[in-house]
């Protein structure tokens, strides 16, 4: 029940049933701002109001968006605009430079890459502090980057080698970093979703329960085809029942491998799937980073205050196929060239250098400087090992007791083969 | 080496061990003819000893001595020389104190009054659910980022009353009543457990954690590889499972032969009071993800459990009866279906051993091995299907490590393979009976 969700202290005593159910929200006065205005006309707590509730105004925040001038000077400061950029070159040159090993016989497999959706990362993550948690999908190398995972480790990790970020045993689609709080990578579409739900759960029990300092975000990103798999339903619910610190970014890129997102979904309208669940929905231009920068600073800013998730549906495009393996038959030559004429590389080197934001030659710098650091990232992960045989029942169990007791009657890990990875598990 | 106490009758050999090429199936065939000097009771032993193979206890071989097996006469007394293995760990003795009293039921089903497992002298008596919730609430106490999720965990207090009363004592967010999604919340679990919770999900029948495989073989059981050993999943998935009385085919799966194969797991079943409490407290502790198998039938029963902490080694088996004639390896509520039939058998001279494996994954090889080597033969009661069950498995382990050991096939009883009927007759044919258990150990000590 949500009320009972609102307290912020856990309930003690024994409070019947019918207290719970009436226990005043205890939220903060809903803010100011109009571009989320649906929370304040959304008093779900009140049941006989529930479904009138539902119908919000979403459909004005859409278009609040969408009037928002991205060429408003004030929209970014230099510094800020220099780092988009810099994590847009990045993203782009890291994937091309993939493109590149592969078919060079370097890394092997399933490789997804991110040309063209670079804003989605960009605009987001580096809104993000370090304690925040990202989730992804397959499509995870930039997310990763962005997120602040050296270029080397990613590198590295897609030529299965030892110095990768996952010590070469996650590869492309399971990008991984304690560190960073990046929780992967994930193979299987919607199967990062619910640990995206857990992360942010951990956020509010810590404020709640442990009573520390968090106001740590959760943001899962994921495409058009996972957001009709029961996963991002189930997990939509919960969110928004917790009141859960997480945004849930869908990353519409009109195609699921050759399935387009028309042809396999009854109503197109990702956004709309936010309202029936009780949280903000958002359809943003994910073709412009200005854009989702604005959308994704009042997400975060919503999930800080506790007021629960959201649903952003980026509109974007992969300039690429599906994986390195798709010949990209089935998509429009037009439309491809349509949304290359809305390149968010481009469009934002034009928006710095129009508003005087930047001049050409300090961008050129900073494309050569990524040029030097992909390069380097290739020769760090060319130079590293492969993993040895000892690793191959390394961290099969944190604790490897787990492999039980063999018939000597000792632990299998005791077993000295074991850290050569040739004993009996 | 023979027992020094004992002149011995042979029950039976397999005809593999041959004494100077006279096997003894033809002594015995012999001595059909010889009178027996009264109604000795004489011991059968054929003493392996730990680790030396039977054939050396032959070397002692005196015909003289020799007689024929009379069932009947069997003592029923055990003698000192009952071969105790020693488990590695250090409650061993506690799981040894508990096994050696005689939880023989009369009916196998729910309710029963165990002897009490008189460790210290002290302790209380409690239902098994009560037992998993007294684990469960003392790790909650211990340890604040122990959380439960599942569904009616909170309110209702748990569907077999497991988490009764936590949800007042420790508010709605630490005991978390979560939508019916199982795929999502057992997700949801696994995302906590990798940011630094200690979640206890549960599925509140094991058939619905068919709906979260997904997040339990991919997520749970690999992301620690996966991820180059960075995130920990210290989650406990626990819930009931196993055939109930008349709850239908869906209701009444073995969640844990499914879920075997994965890897990254480990895989515990309880079976008592006291080792519901134990494996509980291990498995949250435990920084693998665990999962705990319940029995639904099983929730009631009555045992004594130590007042002071303890938990119990999750790699570990039980020793629930030594013996010395077959071993028989079961769990779960299986457990109790060998109890009753060790009651007959005993009352027909056997002398079984029963190890409750408690381990589903890994086995615990040593229990079972010292067992095997001792006794030469082996029978799997499970409640799995025929195919691919933890029998399947287990059975393939021991001819695997021990079958230069074994003076038989390894034996494994298993449910058919067949979606549990609803009705009552039919039901119980699917699962395994005491009395075929019984036919069983006589057909392997022929």
């Amino acid at each position: 029940m949500a009320t009972a969700f609102s307290a912020t202290l856990p309930l003690h005593g024994s409070s019947s049933q019918e207290n719970r159910l009436l226990l005043p929200p205890t939220r903060l006065p809903p803010p100011p701002s109009s571009f989320l205005g649906s929370t304040r006309s959304l008093p779900f707590r009140r049941l006989n109001h529930a479904h009138a509730a539902r119908r919000s105004p979403v459909v004005a925040v859409q278009e609040i968006v969408k009037e928002k001038k991205p060429t408003n000077p004030l929209l970014i400061t230099k510094e800020e605009g220099l780092v988009l950029y810099e994590d847009m070159i990045l993203g782009r040159s890291f994937e091309d430079m993939c493109a590149q090993m592969y078919y060079r016989g370097k890394m092997f497999g399933f490789v997804h890459l991110y040309n063209g959706q670079e804003a989605v990362s960009t605009g987001f993550i580096k809104l993000l502090t370090k304690s925040d948690s990202v989730v992804s999908t397959y499509r995870d190398h930039v997310h990763a980057l962005s997120k602040g995972v050296s270029a080397r480790a990613v590198m590295s990790e897609l030529f299965g080698k030892v110095t990768g970020c996952c010590r070469g045993q996650g590869g492309s689609m399971h990008m991984f970093s304690k560190e960073h709080n990046m929780l992967g990578g994930f193979a299987f579409i919607g199967e990062g979703i619910p640990v995206a739900t857990g992360a942010a759960f951990t956020s509010k029990y810590k404020r709640e329960v442990l009573k520390q300092d968090c106001d740590d975000v959760t943001v899962a990103f994921f495409g058009d085809g996972t957001c009709n798999n029961g996963q991002f339903y189930e997990c939509l619910n919960m969110a928004a029942l917790y009141k859960l610190p997480i945004i849930f970014v869908v990353e519409n890129n009109l195609w699921a491998i050759g399935m387009s997102h028309l042809r396999s979904t009854s109503d197109p309208e990702i956004w709309k799937k936010g309202p029936a669940f009780g949280m903000p929905g958002v359809h943003v231009d994910g073709m412009d980073v200005l854009k989702v920068r604005e959308v994704a600073k009042e997400a975060v800013i919503r999930a800080r205050r506790g007021e629960g998730p959201t649903l952003v549906e980026c509109e974007t495009y992969r300039f690429r196929g599906h994986s390195l393996a798709d010949p990209d038959e089935l998509r429009d030559a037009a439309e491809k060239a349509k949304y290359a004429a809305r390149d968010p590389i481009t469009a934002l080197k034009k928006y710095l250098i129009e508003n005087k934001l930047a001049k050409e030659g300090e961008l050129k710098t900073i494309e050569k400087k990524i040029d030097e650091l992909v390069e380097e990232a290739v020769e760090f992960a060319d130079a590293s090992p492969q993993p040895g045989r000892s690793q191959l029942l390394e961290n099969v169990f944190a604790d490897p007791k787990g492999f039980g007791i063999g018939p000597d009657g000792r632990y299998r890990c005791e077993d000295p083969k074991f850290t050569e990875g040739t004993a009996q598990v | 080496m023979l027992a020094e106490d004992a002149s011995f009758t042979v029950t039976h050999v397999h005809p593999m061990r041959t004494l100077d090429g006279i096997t003894l199936p033809h002594v015995l065939r012999f001595l059909r003819f010889v009178t027996l000097p009264g109604k000795k009771k004489m011991a059968a032993r054929i003493h392996g000893g730990a680790g030396a193979g039977a054939a050396t206890a032959l070397s002692t071989f005196n015909p003289k001595k020799l007689v024929a097996p009379s069932r009947t006469n069997l003592p029923a007394a055990r003698s000192s020389k009952r071969c105790i293995v020693a488990a590695a760990g250090s409650d061993a003795s506690k799981s040894l104190r508990v096994g050696h009293s005689q939880k023989l039921i009369a009916n196998a089903a729910v309710a029963t009054k165990a002897e009490t497992s008189a460790t210290t002298g002290t302790g209380h008596e409690l239902l098994l659910f009560e037992a998993l919730q007294e684990g469960l609430e003392e790790e909650m106490d211990r340890d604040p980022r122990v959380c439960v999720m599942g569904e009616d965990v909170g309110h209702y207090g748990g569907s077999y009353k497991v988490t009764k009363g936590l949800a007042d004592k420790f508010g709605d967010l630490r005991v978390l009543d979560t939508p019916i999604c199982e795929n999502a919340f057992t997700g949801m679990g696994i995302g906590a457990a990798m940011t630094g919770l200690r979640p206890v999900i549960e599925g509140m029948n094991m058939g619905f954690l068919l709906l979260a495989f997904n997040q339990i073989s991919n997520n749970c059981g690999m992301l620690h590889y996966t991820s180059g050993g960075q995130f920990t999943i210290p989650v406990v998935i626990r819930g009931p499972g196993g055939v109930g009385r008349q709850l239908g085919a869906e209701h009444s799966q073995r969640l844990e032969s499914y879920f075997q194969s994965i890897p990254g797991i480990q895989m515990v079943a309880c079976s008592t009071p006291y080792n519901a409490k134990g494996l509980m407290k291990a498995a949250i502790r435990s920084e693998n993800p665990v999962i705990l198998f319940e029995h639904v039938l099983l929730y009631n029963l009555k045992e004594k459990i130590p007042d002071e902490e303890y938990i119990c080694n999750l790699e570990e088996a039980e020793m629930v009866r030594p013996g010395e004639h077959i071993t028989i390896l079961t769990y779960s509520r299986m457990r109790y279906h060998v109890m009753q039939a060790a009651k007959t058998l005993v009352n027909k001279g056997y002398d079984p051993e029963v190890i409750d494996i408690r381990s589903l994954k890994p086995f615990d090889l040593y229990t079972i091995g010292n067992s095997v080597k001792k006794t030469h033969r082996v029978l799997i009661v499970e409640e799995c299907m025929r195919t691919g069950g933890i029998g399947a498995s287990l059975t393939a382990a021991i001819n695997e490590n021990f079958h230069d050991y074994l003076d038989a096939p390894v034996m494994c009883l298993s449910s058919q393979d067949v979606p549990t009927p609803y009705a009552g007759t039919l039901e119980e044919w699917t699962v395994v009976q005491p009395a075929q258990i019984v036919t069983a150990v006589e057909q392997l000590c022929q």
